[in-house]
């Protein structure tokens, strides 16, 4: 009876478990799983590729979308030092004011600055994207089914629409995208930017790269999680080791 | 009594004649007699103390910094995630707690359901345990909403938009609950100051429900009662120690969900900002609510009551029938050990829950393994009909009919020859 009890359990509790993911699919292609970096209990970022990233991003994302949860200071999760820090920042110009005349002024971006992309407002923004809206980026790859693998596939997966397709003007056919036309031409091609690292800018690396610098936008307290996880775990099990000793002795002694 | 009558001395002594606490904590966790052949189903009561504990830490420390307020509440929250010291760990620990805490408390219930544990004495106890999960449901669907995002939003519209199925007066109660005439700032005010509050009267009603535990005392999975001291340990060190290794067993699993799998029970589309003027593809609840969502949707029009009024009130009876299960129920034997056909009946009880929250997790007109002639509403309704069938139907007719198996004369005597009987 035990064992079928657990067999019981388990079954269940998979089909709840699969139950939420498998009507997100609908009638988009499923992304294919990569082998991320900080995939698995030990995974961690690799910080040179997500400086490429924020390269990519800052290069050529950031021409439409925000990304408006992360500040410039944070981007010490990236490898930069303070000195960096700034010097990236004051690339930018911001709003500020106003001054002791009550006029807003124009000034250089400081750490403490959110990113917080070219338009003004929502309207505007889909003035300049043919009514569509470019979202912010900050938790893209959580607020997707299929998380960093749904967004790599969606960035390698812009191919000629087939035949039978009806694709709207100004649209784009990507089959992974749901209802597989998306407002957002393929914003990558080999060589948009060029990478001081000398890595190869082909487009698989590209959408790599920069999908793992937005799931680390999106998760910054990753690599914390997974370090103080495996502390808790490992403690736990010896926790629970000795009390079962505990138990176990203190019962013996009752039959 | 003004005598100095405490078996404490000292200072506690002192206290402890004045107000009896360290009396009270030594009878009814130290001494408190309990049957010595509990399996580990029985921890889950203890587990889903220590949920409701931590869900109240977690809770106060994320209220430290939560703004319940529609234009800042979604960003608050990533400012916990981001810049407040452990504000991730505290917000996955609370969230992840909710799915816990529901977790220890349905297999409560159906070690409950098992061992005949809600029978005579223990009905008031039953009931109790019966409010806290209302209230567990009405305190997850308030939390639910706090972050504001876009499943926060429009799990909040389709569950208030249900009152507005009550006939005439309707409408006018949704308002009143939405302050307004929509979903907005009041709302969220109102949903966080009562998320606030529910926990505290979980914590009121748990007291009560411990209470009536330690006046008929704890069933056991014989479902007979101890008849001498031979059939019973202290509390203390034997059960302490028990829960304790228990415990640490189902943290251990909490841990593996938090720190490595965090939103593996989330939805992916709460992390889009509320908005009012898109809907999302499905609108789907947390998983521990899918199968009275599953009910919900899965009734037809019932003679004059149309399907959305039908649905809420076979929703609503899901849950009250539990409260009225101590009558429902005619068999003589409390546990399933000795009653051969309701122990098979139960287990498709099981299954028949668990098809529910498949079914509340997809899309009612979705074909079911691609077949043509079956659609996730069918399913839903055969095991709509089925729950019901089996409080209604069932209990009352299986006490009457089933041929159970002999007892045993007591508790010892059950464990003693335990490797000849079946233990579950
Ligand atoms: C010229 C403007 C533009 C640029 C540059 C651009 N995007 Fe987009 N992006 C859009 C628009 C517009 C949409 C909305 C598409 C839609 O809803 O059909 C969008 C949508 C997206 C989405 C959301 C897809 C979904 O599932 O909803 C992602 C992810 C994305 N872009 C990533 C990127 C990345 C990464 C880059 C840089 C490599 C980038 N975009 C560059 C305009 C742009
Ligand atoms: C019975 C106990 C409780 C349950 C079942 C519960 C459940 C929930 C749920 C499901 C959420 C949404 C999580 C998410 O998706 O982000 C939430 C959020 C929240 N809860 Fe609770 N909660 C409980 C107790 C408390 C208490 C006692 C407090 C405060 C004193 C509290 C404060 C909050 C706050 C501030 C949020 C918003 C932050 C967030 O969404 O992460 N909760 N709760």
């Amino acid at each position: 009876m035990q064992v079928l009890t657990k067999y019981v359990f388990a079954a269940a509790l998979s089909l709840v478990v699969s139950s939420g993911t498998a009507w997100a699919a609908g009638e988009a292609h499923e992304p294919e799983p990569q082998d991320w970096s900080f995939n698995g209990f030990f995974g961690a970022f690799d910080k040179a590729q997500l400086q490429r990233g924020f390269q990519i991003y800052s290069q050529v994302c950031s021409g439409c979308h925000s990304l408006k949860f992360v500040a410039y200071r944070h981007l010490e999760g990236l490898g930069y030092n303070e000195a960096e820090i700034k010097a990236i920042a004051a690339e930018t110009q911001v709003e500020g004011g106003p001054d002791d005349s009550g006029d807003m002024f124009m000034r250089p971006g400081v750490p403490a600055d959110f990113i917080t992309g070219p338009y003004d407002n929502e309207n505007q923004a889909r003035a300049f994207n043919g009514g569509a809206l470019p979202p912010d980026l900050s938790l893209i790859t959580k607020a997707r089914h299929g998380g960093p693998d749904y967004i790599y596939a969606l960035l390698t997966g812009y191919e000629s629409a087939p035949e039978s397709f009806e694709l709207a003007t100004g649209m784009n056919y990507n089959s992974f995208f749901l209802g597989s036309q998306i407002a957002m031409f393929s914003p990558l091609a080999d060589g948009v930017v060029e990478y001081a690292d000398g890595t190869p800018a082909n487009v698989e690396q590209l959408a790599a790269d920069v999908t793992a610098f937005l799931t680390w936008a999106g998760e910054p307290r990753l690599e914390d999680r997974k370090r103080i996880g495996f502390k808790v775990v490992i403690f736990l099990l010896i926790l629970s080791g000795l009390l079962y000793a505990a138990k176990r002795r203190v019962w013996s002694t009752l039959h | 009594m003004s005598s100095e009558s405490s078996k404490f001395t000292g200072l506690v002594g002192w206290v402890d004649n004045r107000l009896p606490v360290f009396s009270y904590v030594h009878k009814e966790y130290g001494e408190y007699p309990t049957p010595r052949n509990f399996n580990y189903w029985w921890n889950f009561g203890a587990l889903a103390m220590f949920c409701l504990t931590v869900m109240i830490v977690s809770g106060i420390f994320l209220a430290m910094q939560y703004q319940p307020n529609t234009q800042m509440a979604f960003e608050s929250i990533q400012r916990i995630m981001r810049d407040v010291n452990y504000g991730w760990l505290m917000r996955y620990i609370h969230m992840n707690g909710a799915s816990f805490f529901f977790i220890a408390v349905y297999i409560h219930i159906f070690r409950g359901l098992y061992y005949g544990s809600y029978k005579s004495p223990r009905e008031l106890l039953w009931m109790l345990g019966v409010v806290i999960l209302l209230l567990m449901m009405a305190t997850s669907f308030f939390g639910y909403v706090l972050p504001w995002g876009q499943m926060s939003f429009w799990g909040a519209t389709v569950i208030t938009n249900l009152f507005s199925a009550i006939p005439i007066v309707g409408d006018p109660i949704v308002t009143w609950l939405w302050g307004g005439f929509a979903i907005d700032n009041p709302t969220l005010n109102r949903f966080y100051a009562l998320h606030y509050l529910l926990p505290f009267v979980i914590v009121g009603v748990v007291g009560l429900h411990v209470v009536a535990l330690h006046v008929t005392g704890s069933n056991n999975p014989t479902g007979i009662e101890p008849k001498s001291s031979q059939d019973t340990v202290p509390f203390h060190p034997y059960y302490t120690l028990k829960d304790s290794f228990g415990l640490s067993v189902f943290v251990i699993i909490y841990a593996l969900i938090v720190f490595y799998a965090p939103e593996s029970l989330g939805e992916a589309e709460n992390y889009v900002p509320a908005n009012s003027l898109q809907t999302p593809a499905e609108i789907v609840p947390e998983w521990y609510l899918l199968p009275y969502y599953a009910i919900l949707r899965s009734v037809p029009d019932l003679l004059i009551i149309d399907a959305k009024l039908a649905g809420i009130i076979a929703m609503f009876v899901s849950i009250l029938v539990l409260f009225v299960l101590p009558w429902l129920d005619t068999s003589k034997v409390r546990s399933a050990r000795y009653r051969p056909t309701y122990k098979k009946f139960f287990w498709v009880f099981v299954v028949v829950c668990f098809v529910l929250g498949w079914v509340g997790a997809h899309p009612p007109n979705e074909k079911v393994f691609g077949l043509e002639w079956l659609e996730v509403i069918d399913v839903g309704r055969i095991t709509t009909f089925y729950y019901f069938f089996h409080f209604f139907v069932l209990f009352p007719l299986l006490g009457k009919f089933e041929k159970t198996k002999p007892v045993p004369n007591s508790i010892t005597e059950s464990v003693l020859g335990a490797s000849a009987t079946e233990k579950v």
